[in-house]
């Protein structure tokens, strides 16, 4: 049985399922509930100073749905805790003291003044918490005020509240980041020079969630008007592994804990992140949607396909992955592949034929009897076919074997490693050697 | 007193009101909204789809789910009634099962298709429920034409005259419009007045006049509707019936099926019906089912449907076949009337087992007897000949889109030759025949 035990900056939890600081985890009821149902750890919903904040007394969450329901991207308008400060510290001590065995980390969102960082640091610290994450990622009311993303789009105020914390603290410092920026490696290496000991992200991505075509007013809608709220769920978690793989593989950065979030749902999920680089994850929309019981298959998948593949530790996967994301000018131009359609699996749709005509190189041959084959001279195995086939497994890409000709070029395929770095085309080529 | 389920001979009431309601409530009931979205997100949307092919009508079938799947019913709704204007009815007589549904690849892939059918009631129903009609009538051309036979394929063809700016005037023999949508389907498929509701519906696009109660050869000839009009469309079905040829084929009780199931549809109180306990069903086409499933609806005890070949022959699906199963008629194949036993009133009717063989059936030397105080005889309608057309196979000659050998004269529907007996062909035949005649009116 895998060993799913994970030892975060010093942040112990019996697996790297961790809730992340959301509605889930606002208050004592909830996150008893969630250790009860298996949960590593609990990140509490960011604390602030008192007059605690309010919400807004219509809909927060706004959503997106498949066909049937099934909730693909979830986005909220609610700020942080609105509850009084003195009630959360007291509520995070008394659940710290009976799960000693799970990571407590406590959010935290202050105005950016030292003083006020410096003021709350040891109340938190007086819970018997495991750590603290500064929320400089939340988009929407928060960074309004000064605070939440409008921090952590600025690199030098996370160094320097990051550098406040450190200096304050015994516990961790995790620095939560937003994604709406341009470069996450910059709020990163800033993390870092402040003495972080980790990151954590993505935070939500701005965004509204559709327009109500009647009274056109976004949704959700408060009273006819809408604000942008922070986007997640299943449908952020490639925008998310992206982000956590330029982290993770920034020389500046590279080594600095990730604890990763965006769109996890399965152990699948929580796999690839871990993957590339994240050395715990957190999850908010799953234990929304389906509350969280999720947990427990999160826990069985990955200790099973751990076990499968003989990993028996998480660091024998965290940040596998790494070494194989490379820039585009990396990746070998001498690796030819063609789509092939399984014509026993094939039930004649037709759609790879569409999108090859409409979209791509015009490689499939429509043939009677709704016949559809790969002509291998015009496709450029940009697996469109695959990703439209509504049949799993029913069209591969098989590569060349080196010393075949490519039908497409007449060339013959060769075995040597060759990028864009040394391709004729490239003016900037360098001769190879 | 005998419980009424239990009296001998044809009489009503064998089942309460409500009994009787629960047997005749719609069939396939409509989807909801999210019943809908979802099964429109399980098409695929297929290249050059083979559902398309396979309906009679060619109704754009990917791009219609393709709209519901976008919130757009009544737009889906447009893209059908371009096709087939009857897109209603037909999507609730259509044996999808042998046309777009047996077509869909996800019948190939899984064995469940697409239910295309109830999506396409889906939109129909959405545009039919706030009584919007798609189209608007071309300017006025000043040519007149005559459609005999309000049935499918008369309404599918005046509707597209009328829409093309011509004026058009639709006899028909009985009380009522619809023809078999009116007349001749099982209650049960299509429930609430949906057949006179959708002819109303349909006339809304103006420029047709309906004349009921002018049968061909009676009150009408087709020499004067020559005569009158810029042409004539025959769309009059199959008015006769075929006979058992056997002893006792005249006996009280024993009846072409077409006629209890017209009967069946135009009465106003089902519980007043007169079944028999023991009913027996000769054919094995669609009107078969619908007399054994209906006469089992309304409450005989024994219903029987027999056919004279093996299952795999019947022209009625295996759907059809399983509904009337399930509903309790018993299906005996590979056997043929041999006499009906009657003292007045039939009592019986007895059967020879058959094979199939390359010279036709052979009689295996062996008979049973099935009790029967009512025969319901469905072994395939014919033609009332028309006096002046060239027939083929029993039906008028066609060529093209519905030419007869009369010069100005179409015809399409059942009455014509080539194409099965459906609803949906009948309209495709309509809406061709109009097309045609349309642009053989506009020439010069």
């Amino acid at each position: 049985m895998a060993d799913l035990r994970t030892d975060f900056v010093g942040i112990k939890s019996p697996n790297p399922f961790w809730l992340a600081s959301a509605p889930p985890t606002d208050k004592e009821y909830n996150v008893r509930r969630a250790f009860e149902a298996g949960w590593g750890g609990v990140v509490w919903k960011t604390l602030g100073l008192d007059p605690h904040v309010v919400n807004v007394n219509g809909p927060r969450y706004g959503a997106i749905w498949g066909p049937d329901r099934r909730l693909i991207g979830l986005n909220n308008i609610e700020l942080i805790t609105d509850r009084p400060l003195e009630v959360n510290l007291r509520e995070i001590k008394a659940v710290k003291r009976d799960y000693p065995d799970r990571a407590m980390i406590v959010s935290l969102m202050v105005p950016c003044e030292e003083e006020c960082w410096k003021g709350i640091l040891p109340l938190v610290e007086e819970t018997g918490a495991d750590g603290i994450e500064l929320n400089f990622g939340c988009p929407h009311g928060m960074s309004e005020r000064g605070m939440g993303s409008a921090v952590g789009q600025v690199p030098e105020y996370i160094e320097m509240v990051t550098r406040w914390c450190k200096q304050a603290t015994r516990m961790p410092v995790i620095v939560k980041l937003t994604p709406n920026i341009t470069d996450i490696r910059r709020p990163a290496r800033a993390a870092k020079a402040g003495g972080a000991d980790a990151v954590s992200l993505i935070n939500t991505i701005n965004s509204i969630m559709g327009v109500n075509l009647d009274d056109f007013s976004p949704e959700p809608s408060i009273d006819g008007k809408g604000s942008h709220g922070g986007y997640c769920g299943p449908a952020v978690k490639p925008i998310a592994l992206n982000m956590v793989s330029e982290i993770a593989r920034d020389p500046e950065t590279a080594g600095l804990p990730i604890s990763g979030i965006g769109g996890i749902t399965t152990w699948r999920d929580a796999a690839e992140f871990m993957a590339l680089g994240a050395g715990s994850v957190q999850v908010c929309t799953a234990a929304m949607t389906y509350g969280f019981r999720v947990v427990q298959e999160m826990i069985s998948g990955l200790s099973g396909w751990m076990d499968e593949k003989g990993h028996r530790t998480l660091s024998d996967i965290v940040g596998r992955a790494v070494p194989n994301v490379t820039d585009w000018n990396q990746l070998n131009l001498n690796y030819v592949a063609k789509a092939k359609i399984n014509q026993d699996l094939c039930i004649k749709c037709g759609r790879c034929y569409a999108a090859c005509e409409d979209t791509s190189h015009q490689a499939i041959a429509m043939k009677d009897g709704r016949v559809f084959e790969v002509i291998d001279e015009e496709c450029v195995a940009c697996n469109l076919c695959v990703n439209v086939c509504p049949v799993e497994g029913c069209i591969d890409m098989v590569p060349l074997a080196p010393g075949e000709v490519d039908p497409r070029t007449g060339k013959v395929v060769s075995g040597e490693y060759a990028n864009w770095t040394t391709h004729p085309n490239n003016p900037a080529a360098k001769a190879a050697e | 007193m005998t419980h009424p389920s239990l009296t001998p001979g044809i009489v009503p009431g064998r089942l309460s009101a409500e009994e009787i309601a629960a047997n005749f409530a719609d069939l396939h009931p409509p989807l909801s909204d999210h019943e809908a979205h979802v099964e429109a997100d399980r098409c695929y949307f297929c290249h050059d789809a083979p559902c398309v092919t396979a309906c009679p009508t060619s109704i754009d079938i990917p791009m219609f789910i393709r709209q519901i799947a976008a919130d757009n019913a009544k737009g889906a709704a447009r893209t059908i009634f371009e096709q087939n204007i009857l897109g209603g009815m037909c999507a609730r007589v259509c044996p999808t099962e042998q046309l777009c549904e047996e077509a869909c690849v996800r019948q190939t892939a899984e064995g469940d298709p697409v239910k295309i059918g109830r999506l396409q009631r889906y939109a129909t129903d959405a545009m039919m429920a706030v009584n919007a009609h798609p189209f608007e009538r071309a300017a006025p051309t000043g040519k007149r034409v005559a459609v005999v036979g309000a049935g499918p394929a008369g309404l599918a063809c005046a509707h597209r005259l009328a829409m093309k700016g011509h004026e058009v005037v639709v006899f028909d023999a009985r009380p009522k419009p619809g023809g078999l949508n009116e007349y001749g389907i099982a209650a049960y498929k299509t429930v609430d007045g949906f057949a006179q509701a959708e002819v109303d519906w349909l006339l809304r696009i103006g420029g047709i006049e309906i004349r009921t109660g002018q049968r061909l050869g009676a009150e009408i000839s087709l020499e004067a509707l020559r005569a009158e009009y810029d042409a004539v469309f025959l769309g009059i079905g199959l008015g006769g019936v075929n006979a058992l040829r056997v002893e006792g084929e005249d006996a009280e009780g024993v009846r072409p099926a077409v006629e209890f199931i017209a009967d069946l549809r135009q009465a106003q109180d089902l519980s007043k019906l007169p079944i028999g306990r023991d009913v027996v069903v000769i054919g094995g086409g669609m009107t078969a089912i619908d007399a054994a499933v209906q006469a089992k609806a309304l409450g005989a005890e024994n219903v029987t449907l027999v056919y004279r070949r093996g299952r795999e022959r019947m022209s009625a699906s295996r759907y059809e076949q399983d509904l009337a199963a399930s509903r309790g008629v018993v299906l005996k194949f590979n056997a043929r009337p041999v006499r009906i036993l009657a003292n007045g009133a039939a009592r019986a009717v007895e059967f020879e087992y058959v094979a199939e063989g390359p010279d036709g059936l052979r009689p295996l030397g062996e008979t049973f007897t099935l009790r029967a105080d009512q025969v319901f005889k469905a072994i395939g309608q014919t033609l009332v000949p028309v006096e002046g057309l060239a027939l083929e196979g029993g039906k008028i000659a066609v060529t093209g889109a519905g030419r007869t050998s009369l010069d100005g004269v179409w015809a399409g529907g059942d009455c014509a030759a080539g194409g099965d007996d459906l609803t949906v062909t009948a309209v495709a035949e309509g809406r061709d025949a109009a097309e045609d005649i349309h642009a053989k009116l506009m020439e010069g």
